[in-house]
């Protein structure tokens, strides 16, 4: 079992595809989760989903990557990882071995997988953290190990649910940040599920805004903004502003 | 550590006042005292007893910690043996022992066999019950991240669901140690010629109850060490347990 994996993110991802969900349909039982639900990310694009809670965006991903079948409609997509809501990071590994687990799971031995996960440690912030488990570090380290290893899977897709949900309000700047650093360093077709209209301004090239479940696509924007974008830029502020009157949650 | 044997040194001391006080006749309960000087007295008998038990729990405990996991296992990654087994396994636990060691002995004979095989049955439902859950009861976010890997069955095992259930695997390995010696025991009194539930047969038929207690308490002392080094290995070997973070 000693296959020798390139790691996958070393050079930038040459084939990348995009994203066509069209008439997505989803139900459990009575409860309606999607209704029909179109979306579309071009390859390298960014594209968030903005929807109050409960409203279907975690049903949306997991269908996209594969993991739930939708009642009706199609989806077009290229290979996908996920990083899920909680980090799902595993309490035994340390941070290094969780960040390492897409490529053992790919067959990469203990030894490369390690070596590839930890190229990026420094640039993650990681340093020094290599051995600490998740327990120990930080919600905004966790994250960031979490991150990592949905990047070091090498999927051209990335499915990030609400990926800083669970940080505060100083913690989840900083992750955005860093996320937007990560994806101009190495960019992927990106589907980020948010309840934050501000995160998705500042990192979308386009933001899906979704209605209450069942979710519906209430109004699509786009963010024709350069980066990197500041929260208190006007344009920026502006934009916010549009998406919630959308949403309905601003007169 | 401690507060266990001001506990122990309350009830000790409150028996030996009762016994001194004539409440109870002394061949139905001897003093503490007095049990304590036939520990002493009476080492040459109880030291090989004490070994020979040991070892029939300490096999019969190996015999069920494989077959168990093997069993939970299996019941695990096949629904149908789960569905085919769960309720047999509780049965299992069900059974009387001192209705089913008769028969072992018959079967078995009066060596080491029956011992373990009976140490064994009462140990393995415990372990299997806590190591199926345990696999099952998996983080859902860390399932859905594997499955979008495309983890195969294998890697889902030993990547996630084994460890895992490390945690609930040590509780029920705990318990079972608790329960290996009562088994031990009925084992021995179904037809045996040595080990500490014989010499508590024994000993009772020629009225040395303090010797019949002597017996009990190093079986009961075994129970504790034995609990205490399963405890001792959990604290090493799932560390990262929020149970076992102390």
């Amino acid at each position: 079992m000693q296959t020798e994996v390139e790691a996958p993110s070393t050079e930038p991802l040459r084939v990348q595809a995009g994203v066509t969900v069209s008439g997505v349909r989803k139900a459990y039982g009575d409860v309606v989760a999607l209704d029909g639900v179109d979306l579309r990310a071009a390859a390298g694009e960014v594209v968030a989903v903005v929807g109050p809670s409960g409203c279907g965006k975690s049903t949306l991903l997991s269908i996209v990557c594969g993991l739930d079948a939708a009642d009706a409609g199609t989806v077009d997509a290229p290979e996908a990882s996920l990083m899920p809501q909680r980090d799902g990071l595993l309490p035994w590994l340390s941070a290094l071995d969780n960040a390492a687990l897409a490529l053992r799971v790919g067959g990469a031995s203990k030894a490369a997988a390690r070596a590839a996960a930890h190229s990026h440690f420094v640039r993650f912030g990681l340093e020094g953290f290599e051995k600490t488990r998740p327990a120990a570090l930080s919600g905004g380290m966790r994250q960031r190990v979490a991150f990592l290893r949905t990047l070091l899977a090498g999927r051209p897709l990335l499915c990030l649910d609400e990926p800083f949900g669970a940080l505060d309000a100083l913690t989840r700047a900083q992750a955005q940040t860093w996320l937007a650093e990560a994806l101009a360093r190495d960019p992927r077709t990106v589907l980020l599920v948010t309840h934050d209209v501000e995160e998705a301004v500042l990192l979308a090239d386009r933001i899906v805004l979704l209605s209450p479940r069942p979710a519906r696509v209430v109004s699509v924007l786009e963010v024709a903004l350069p980066r990197p974008r500041v929260r208190t830029d006007a344009a920026v502020v502006q934009l916010r502003e549009r998406a919630l009157t959308a949403l309905g949650l601003q007169p | 550590m401690i507060a266990p044997l001001i506990v122990l040194a309350l009830l000790c001391g409150a028996w030996e006042l009762i016994v001194r006080a004539g409440v109870v006749n002394e061949l139905l309960l001897p003093a503490p005292s007095d049990v304590a000087r036939t520990l002493w007295e009476d080492r040459s008998i109880l030291g090989p007893d004490l070994a020979v038990t040991s070892y029939e729990v300490v096999l019969g405990l190996a015999a069920a910690l494989v077959v168990g996991v093997a069993l939970a296992v299996a019941m695990h990654l096949v629904p149908a043996v789960e569905d085919a087994l769960r309720p047999l396994v509780v049965g299992s636990q069900a059974v009387p022992i001192p209705v089913l060691a008769p028969l072992v002995v018959l079967l078995l004979g009066f060596g080491l066999a029956p011992k373990i095989l009976i140490v064994a049955l009462v140990c393995f439902f415990p372990i299997v019950v806590n190591v199926a859950d345990g696999l099952r009861d998996t983080d859902p976010d860390a399932r859905r991240v594997l499955a979008s890997l495309h983890a195969s069955r294998w890697q889902r095992l030993r990547l996630l669901e084994a460890p895992s259930a490390l945690p609930s695997g040590f509780t029920g390995l705990k318990i079972a140690a608790a329960v290996a010696v009562i088994g031990a025991v009925l084992a021995e009194w179904a037809g045996s010629t040595s080990g500490l539930g014989h010499l508590v047969v024994t000993a009772n038929a020629q009225l040395e109850s303090a010797r019949a207690f002597a017996a009990t308490a190093l079986l009961i002392f075994e129970a504790v060490v034995l609990y205490a080094l399963f405890s001792a290995l959990e604290r090493r070997v799932v560390s990262w347990s929020p149970r076992t973070v102390s």
